[in-house]
């Protein structure tokens, strides 16, 4: 069934904000094996100049791919998420992430395509802090697989 | 002039995906079940495309000398990561070559993932800031 084209173009309102914790990042930073002080140690990241440990670069998609969800899960748009495989990922950082923050995000639908049976969804996750300073910004294109 | 950077190798196991998929919050099953996996056509376990490209992430980082360092970052995921459901698991082979500075300053990084020989990204790079 194909995508509702009407989607293209929608944004949905800020999320809740999502507060950044030391733990979290520490966790994700052990999980692909980055052990560099910066992501461990507040001491070292503040030697460097970070407010506190700082987030490795695709850090952002733990708080971003729980947001899209409510783009991706509405039935309208009429996602198979059983026939869904990750396409493309892209992020444009105004700054990294660092613990502490408290970061609000914003989704909107950018494109939507039918090619060789199979649909694409590119959905752009504004992030930014409660007071509406940019962070990154996060692009992901789902491919929704056909029946062949 | 192509600068080429030095490879840089992650070895990927069974238990690297259960630690990212707690970490990520991206439990798909495809991820840990070879009986879901190959029910939806694929060979078995594979790698989240976002722990393949973490892994890509440590590399541009290292390259770059630090986290803050990156202003762009893109891939497009080709073809999966087969995991194995073995100690050694599979080896993921990260290289870089340097495809311009821009006229900011910057450094764009063209960037090649492969496993097993295959590729399994394609249009990836990364802009690296100037320190």
């Amino acid at each position: 069934m194909p995508l509702d084209q009407s989607f293209v173009g929608r944004s949905w309102p800020p999320t809740e904000p999502y507060l950044v914790g030391r733990e979290k990042i520490r966790e994700f930073a052990r999980a692909i094996g980055a052990t560099d002080a910066e992501y461990h140690d507040p001491e070292a990241a503040r030697a460097l100049g970070y407010a506190d440990v700082v987030a490795p670069p695709t850090f952002p998609v733990a708080i971003t791919m729980p947001a899209s969800r409510e783009v991706v899960a509405d039935p309208a748009l009429g996602v198979d998420y059983s026939r869904v495989v990750h396409g493309d990922q892209r992020f444009a950082y105004t700054r990294p992430v660092v613990a502490g923050d408290a970061l609000v995000c914003v989704n909107t639908v950018e494109e939507i395509l039918s090619r060789g049976g199979h649909e694409f969804l590119t959905t752009r996750t504004d992030v930014t802090t409660e007071a509406g300073e940019p962070v990154v910004t996060v692009w992901s294109k789902l491919v929704v697989r056909g029946d062949s | 002039m192509t600068v080429e950077l030095e490879p840089q190798t992650f070895r990927v196991t069974r238990a690297d995906l259960v630690r990212y998929a707690g970490a990520s919050g991206d439990f798909n099953p495809i991820h840990w079940s070879d009986r879901i996996a190959t029910g939806v056509g694929l060979p078995g376990v594979i790698a989240h495309g976002m722990f393949t490209m973490a892994l890509v992430g440590r590399a541009v980082t290292t390259w770059a000398g630090a986290a803050d360092a990156v202003v762009e970052f893109s891939v497009r995921f080709s073809r999966p990561v087969p995991v194995p459901d073995t100690d050694e698991g599979t080896d993921v082979v990260v290289s870089a070559s340097v495809k311009e500075v821009t006229d900011e300053g910057h450094t764009r990084l063209s960037l090649t993932a492969t496993c097993n020989g295959d590729k399994v990204l394609s249009m990836a790079q990364a802009l690296i800031r100037k320190r």
